[in-house]
């Protein structure tokens, strides 16, 4: 994961996009250039549309696609490459497909198709591959864009089955509070979400190889939640937990460990 | 009244026949009964009970005294475990919680009734019924095979004896035998298990019986962490795993216990031991219930209800819910939804949005640990991924056994949010 590289380009509260957007080794350059392409992209809008695209609105807008590109059992490529299993796979890696150079440059930079960087190749596929040779001028509509995506993503790997695949779904944290430590936690809150933690983390306090969280100062458990939801500390379980919780969920769970009684 | 009922019941015996009937017209408290005491149903029992104070009235029916998890059984195959250390028995959960633990098999269910039949006889109504019956075999899925095969062939995919008869079977190879897995088409329980279980039987077989041979039938062209697995296979345990995906045939397979041979793609390859994990489906009670479509149990998201009927839940691997991965962690992190759900339409206590996670853990060899998870919201059609993570090829030694020691950590942890 490219951890350290997002924190020092993304101060702004952009990590968790830029971790979706790319794949695992896209250089620090090449990040730098598609970042600066895809300013106007804004996350927000991009997320709430992708939450809840209509697959079978999107099979009927495909219509337009499918001229070029074919999907489903049995799909080869055409004049476009077959689309099955676009999800995770690295521009331009189909063996024998004449990829244009801009594309097979993109795959070797370490473009791997997802759900942001899709959405913005639909929009405007020169944005994100300058020479590319989809003649298709783009998708301006989110709703569309988010319809396609889901249709095009039931081909792709499912996450039940494979559950490193990509998501299907956006739910973007918050944005950081600076009055954070000032939040009254909500112990009966914290108590629901603590179920989350505690499938790991022994409410008793036992350290078996998952450190104990029981009984923390309020101030230290805020502190190192957000640290993981910045990604300041490494751990990517952590980071993921910690990414969806917002301040007050935070606050919550401080209060509710800070209050337990171990046995 | 509800004293008497529950000396009656106490922790252990299924006196069903007699169950239902000092009950009735003595109801002070609401009812969730609990069928499958797993992953999912246990944590569900029990914090629907915890949480509540004593205000629900919960019963538990599960036919097994002790529980061996699935999960951790590739590791006493691989011998990083016993088998004592898998198994737990419910008195606590029964004694600190309150909790009617019944040990018989739930039969049916009258759903307009709302009463759950038991194959000893009587039945017990409930308010709320939250099934979480695990996963059954698809008929006939893997020719030749039938559950009267299971001890030449066993799938060891549910927990405690057929476990111990895989191991006893990988034991008693000659040397330079072969082992032959059938893995299961999607989707199935524990998406890497098989996987683990290949690196588990080579990591055993590496020390006893190093020529021997690993030969895995898939019907699937990829599976989760492949490539993790297929780095440790290549680098740790060389020239040992021969895995056949659907590309070369390896979803076309027939078996033959009685001559332990199995044909892959019209090729026959005698077999020392062989594992077959055929294709699976929501357990039983769930298709006695007419709560399926098709092969699950398709639920509403955000509360694990049934499509079918707003008075269950289901939970675990039967259930149809979306992404996420059919786990014990996965139905853990569910149960905790559900409960909160039960506890809110029978008490009116609060009610917070879903939320849902899963890691999964494999170890491939000593210290040697991989993982993968996702955290999931619930949308209106499914439980969706939102974000997810996994280790990486070519990861130090020092990480891959502090990802090994989390997992020894989430075993107790987990288990004793099941089980108390």
């Amino acid at each position: 994961m490219t951890g350290k590289t997002c924190e020092t380009l993304s101060k702004d509260g952009l990590t968790r996009t830029v971790r979706h957007f790319f794949g695992m080794n896209l250089g620090a350059a090449a990040l730098v250039a598609i970042l600066a392409q895809m300013a106007p992209l804004a996350a927000q809008e991009t997320d709430d549309a992708l939450a809840g695209g209509d697959a079978d609105r999107g099979a009927e807008l495909f219509q337009e696609c499918s001229g070029c590109h074919q999907i489903g059992p049995g799909a080869t490529n055409r004049i476009g490459p077959h689309l099955n299993e676009i999800f995770d796979r690295q521009a331009g890696s189909i063996p024998g497909f004449a990829y244009s150079k801009s594309m097979q440059r993109m795959g070797d930079d370490g473009l791997v198709w997802a759900y942001r960087n899709l959405d913005a190749y639909l929009e405007n596929p020169r944005a994100l591959v300058s020479r590319t040779r989809m003649s298709y001028r783009g998708m301006a509509d989110a709703t569309d864009r988010s319809d396609v995506l889901a249709f095009l993503r039931a081909y792709s790997a499912k996450p039940s089955d494979i559950p490193e695949s990509p998501p299907t779904a956006s739910d973007a944290g918050h944005d950081l509070d600076p009055a954070i430590l000032a939040l009254d936690g909500d112990p009966e809150y914290g108590e629901y979400l603590s179920g989350e933690c505690i499938t790991c983390h022994s409410p008793q306090g036992a350290d078996t190889g998952i450190p104990s969280i029981t009984l923390w100062p309020e101030d230290d458990f805020v502190i190192a939640l957000h640290a993981y939801k910045e990604q300041l500390r490494p751990h990517p379980a952590m980071q993921m937990v910690a990414a969806r919780l917002s301040n007050e969920e935070i606050a919550a769970l401080a209060a509710y460990f800070a209050s337990l009684t171990p046995d | 009244m509800t004293l008497t009922r529950r000396h009656f019941i106490g922790t252990t015996a299924a006196v069903a026949g007699t169950l239902a009937a000092p009950m009735l017209g003595a109801q002070t408290r609401p009812r969730a009964v609990v069928i499958g005491g797993g992953a999912g149903g246990a944590t569900a029992a029990r914090y629907i009970a915890k949480d509540s104070g004593g205000a629900i009235d919960v019963t538990l029916i599960e036919p097994s005294r002790s529980y061996y998890t699935c999960f951790f059984s590739n590791l006493y195959l691989g011998g990083f475990r016993s088998i004592d250390s898998l198994a737990h028995s419910y008195g606590k959960l029964a004694a600190d919680n309150d909790i009617n633990v019944v040990h018989d098999w739930a039969t049916g269910i009258d759903r307009d009734a709302r009463t759950v039949a038991l194959a000893g006889g009587g039945s017990i109504p409930y308010d709320r019924l939250i099934i979480a019956p695990g996963i059954g075999f698809i008929d006939d899925a893997v020719p030749g095979w039938s559950v009267a095969a299971q001890n030449a062939m066993p799938h060891a995919y549910k927990g405690g004896s057929q476990t111990e008869i895989l191991k006893a079977r990988i034991a008693a190879m000659p040397e330079g035998g072969t082992f032959v897995m059938v893995a299961p088409p999607n989707p199935y329980r524990c998406p890497p298990g098989p996987y683990e279980r290949v690196s588990m039987i080579a990591h055993y077989l590496r020390e006893a019986n190093p020529t021997a041979k690993i030969v895995v039938a898939d019907p699937k062209e990829k599976f989760s962490k492949m490539a993790l697995f297929q780095e440790g296979w290549n680098d740790l345990y060389p020239g040992m795993v021969d895995w056949i995906g659907s590309d070369f045939g390896g979803g076309n397979v027939e078996v033959r216990p009685d001559s332990m041979e199995v044909l892959i793609d019209g090729e026959v390859v005698k077999a020392d031991a062989c594992n077959v994990i055929p294709a699976m489906k929501a357990g039983q009670i769930a298709h006695a219930a007419a709560l399926t479509e098709g092969n699950w149990a398709p639920v509403v998201p955000a509360t694990m209800q049934s499509r079918m009927d707003e008075n269950i839940h289901i939970l675990g691997d039967a259930a149809a819910q979306g992404d996420m991965p059919k786990s014990g962690f996965a139905a853990n992190s569910q149960a905790k939804v559900a409960a909160m759900a039960v506890r809110g339409a029978l008490t009116g206590s609060r009610v917070f949005p879903a939320k849902f996670s899963n890691t999964c853990w494999s170890l491939i060899d000593t210290d040697n640990g991989v993982k993968v998870g996702a955290s999931y919201i619930a949308t209106d059609e499914k439980i969706a991924s939102v974000d997810s993570f996994i280790s990486q090829t070519g990861e130090a030694g020092d990480l891959r056994a502090a990802t090994y020691r989390e997992s020894l950590g989430w075993y107790d942890a987990i288990t004793a949010d099941m089980f108390g």
